[in-house]
């Protein structure tokens, strides 16, 4: 079996053009993964510039209000950009630089990642390039202009079905033609190997951080760990370090969009299955001869028709659970955690909000979760205001 | 001597590609005879991927064409048993690794062969993941062609090696498409080949004119023409089967003499 396999996912599913350049990218990461000066100066980024630690908030209100488990907010929102997008981004511009390439690509859902990427180029003075799909565009119209305030290019998609897998292809094929000095800064735990690896090492401060605070406030580790996956790369940011915690269980929130039994769903796990795409083995949303579906979500971060190999292993053996959340109850959850902690979340991470809605008041109280807010809502303001049939735009 | 060594047997192979149900499964049929007709030596039928990302925009917005249309696997297989009664040209089948998988990845290759299949192209399987159809399509008697490419240097003899029919060399760094100039030293990746392992060459991406047919021809053993031939389908739709196959012909043409 071929590298970066998680069980029997993940690989190297990629033309012979980029070889090449996963190769050096692993070489590279693996010499400066474990450099001293590399580290500190990535957690000097992390500290001075990204904002870390981040807060892990008792979200008191809403524990009173469900009657049941003690629920605490990790609050990857408050890093810069906005996002726990930032996390990875510095540390493979970090990585990119090192190695000599003076220009970023990214691809971008809700445009977080891009931003980030954007704003990491900017840092460094690197050149960047985003490609987002068209539909998303339009989505995210603020990001867009917020990536073009910092100096990026964006291109808009059209192909396909104008989201985020077109964005990820077209960033795969500008990348086959330009790799020398370009740096493809892919945004979540998924693509060919090293990428799964690399974003999961770089997300896994977000778990480490849990675990640390968590001690220090309740002394014990909690008894869930809630994320919104749709690559994966907050999930199993919020996940790593618990892997090996038995006890502490793993939920993984996906966009049902408008439900599992319908065909406007991005819901991985619950309807898709094995398959090839993208560079790796794993869960993918594909109609009976492999042509990959149209997904849709709300959320333009989730709408993904795959999920990181990492992902579909801890799903495999049963470490990680993974259910189903629709546009509807996100949406409650964005307005039910803004009302009651003043805290609004991004769309995507409502998604996990949701679902601790659901699971908390089952629990007792002397039970803990934790909830990964992976971004702040501020972005999805106007999309949710037209959800609930107000005519507002940006 | 496998089926699609013969078509590098004594001569420059002229090897078209046209995407399968662009603009329709019959036409594709049809296609196929007047291209055997016109002289390829070879022809690669490629299965319509939702989301092709080794392919530039003409032929990705074939594979939709072909898809909105109506093509799958199935209807393709039927189409290659028909064309089989007729057509004794070696082809093989261009696609990405998800419809061989999806479909169940003996199953696939166990109908391709029993349809009169080849051999398999595939760009998103490198020699790191040949594993996951080699030994099957070895089983079933297919080829499964391996891709060199501007970027793999040291890498060029490993695949050499262990290459099977002919080696895909892609003539330059990005997706299929139409180039004005072809940069990359050919010759050199074709040489490294050749020291490895006996094998036929074709050069593909970027070929177009008879000109550059001829140059690429000229240095290998043969050449590979996609993007040129799915713009004729794609500007005369139902019409296009004699502008391909005189495009096919003028071609051939120009390296028939090497």
């Amino acid at each position: 079996m071929s590298k970066g396999r998680f069980g029997i996912h993940g690989g190297q599913y990629i033309p012979e053009t980029l070889m090449n350049a996963v190769i050096e990218l692993e070489e590279a990461y693996n010499h400066y993964k474990d450099d001293p000066e590399f580290n500190r100066e990535l957690t000097e980024l992390f500290n001075e510039y990204a904002g870390r630690p981040s807060r892990l908030y008792y979200a008191k209100h809403m524990t009173e209000d469900l009657g049941g488990a003690k629920i605490y907010l990790k609050r990857e929102d408050l890093n810069h950009t906005g996002a726990h997008k930032i996390n990875n981004v510095l540390g493979q511009a970090l990585l990119a630089k090192k190695m000599g390439k003076t220009r970023l690509i990214a691809e971008t859902g809700a445009g977080q990642h891009g931003v980030a990427t954007a704003t990491a180029a900017a840092l460094m003075g690197m050149e960047c390039v985003v490609f987002m799909g068209k539909e998303d565009t339009i989505r995210q119209a603020l990001n867009v202009y917020r990536m073009r305030l910092l100096g990026s290019e964006v291109i808009p998609i059209e192909s396909g079905t104008g989201t985020l897998k077109d964005a990820c292809s077209a960033a795969f094929r500008e990348w086959s033609s330009r790799m020398s000095d370009t740096h493809y800064c892919l945004g979540s735990v998924m693509g060919p190997h090293p990428f799964p690896t690399i974003v999961r090492d770089f997300q896994s401060v977000i778990s480490k951080e849990i675990k640390q605070q968590i001690l220090e406030k309740e002394g014990r580790l909690p008894d869930a760990v809630l994320a919104c996956v749709g690559g994966g790369s907050n999930a199993i940011g919020a996940f790593y370090h618990f892997i090996e915690d038995k006890d502490v269980r793993l939920i993984g929130c996906e966009a049902a969009g408008r439900g599992v039994n319908t065909a406007e769903t991005a819901a991985t796990i619950a309807t898709g299955r094995l398959g090839i795409f993208h560079g790796m083995k794993s869960y993918f949303c594909q109609d009976e001869y492999g042509q990959i579906a149209p997904v849709y979500s709300i959320s333009a971060g989730l709408d993904y028709p795959g999920i990181g190999p990492e992902h579909a292993a801890l799903y495999d053996s049963g470490r990680a659970e993974y259910v189903p959340v629709t546009d509807e109850e996100a949406v409650e959850a964005f307005e039910y955690l803004s009302r009651i902690e003043g805290i609004i979340p991004a769309i995507e991470s409502a998604h996990a909000v949701s679902y601790a809605m659901k699971l908390a008041p089952t629990m007792r109280k002397d039970q803990i979760i934790v909830i990964n807010i992976s971004g702040r809502g501020d972005k999805d303001v106007a999309a949710i205001a037209r959800y609930r049939g107000e005519d507002l735009y940006e | 001597m496998s089926k699609i060594a013969e078509a590098f047997d004594g001569k420059k192979a002229f090897i078209p590609f046209i995407t399968c149900g662009d603009p329709s499964l019959e036409v594709t049929e049809q296609l196929v005879y007047a291209i055997a007709e016109a002289g390829a030596d070879l022809i690669e039928l490629g299965i319509p991927f939702s989301d092709p990302t080794a392919e530039g925009p003409v032929i990705m917005a074939a594979d939709e064409r072909a898809l909105a249309g109506g093509a799958t696997t199935d209807k393709i297989f039927a189409m290659v048993k028909r064309i089989r009664e007729k057509v004794t040209l070696p082809m093989v089948f261009m696609t990405y690794a998800n419809v061989i998988y999806s479909y169940g990845s003996e199953r696939f290759i166990s109908q391709a062969a029993a349809v009169g299949i080849d051999g398999l192209i595939l760009p998103d399987i490198p020699f790191e993941e040949k594993d996951e159809f080699d030994g099957i399509c070895k089983q079933y008697g297919l080829d499964l062609v391996s891709m060199i490419a501007p970027t793999s240097n040291d890498r060029i003899r490993m695949i050499a090696k262990e290459a099977n029919g002919f080696v895909y060399c892609v003539s330059s760094l990005g997706v299929t498409g139409v180039r004005q100039e072809i940069t990359t030293d050919i010759g050199a990746m074709i040489r490294l080949v050749k020291e490895a392992k006996d094998i036929p060459c074709a050069v593909g991406f970027g070929i177009s004119t008879p000109e550059q047919a001829a140059k690429m021809a000229a240095i290998a053993d043969g050449a590979i023409v996609g993007s040129a031939i799915v713009k004729l389908c794609a500007q005369y739709g139902e019409e296009c089967v004699p502008y391909v196959a005189e495009y096919v012909k003028s071609m051939k043409d120009a390296i028939r003499d090497l």
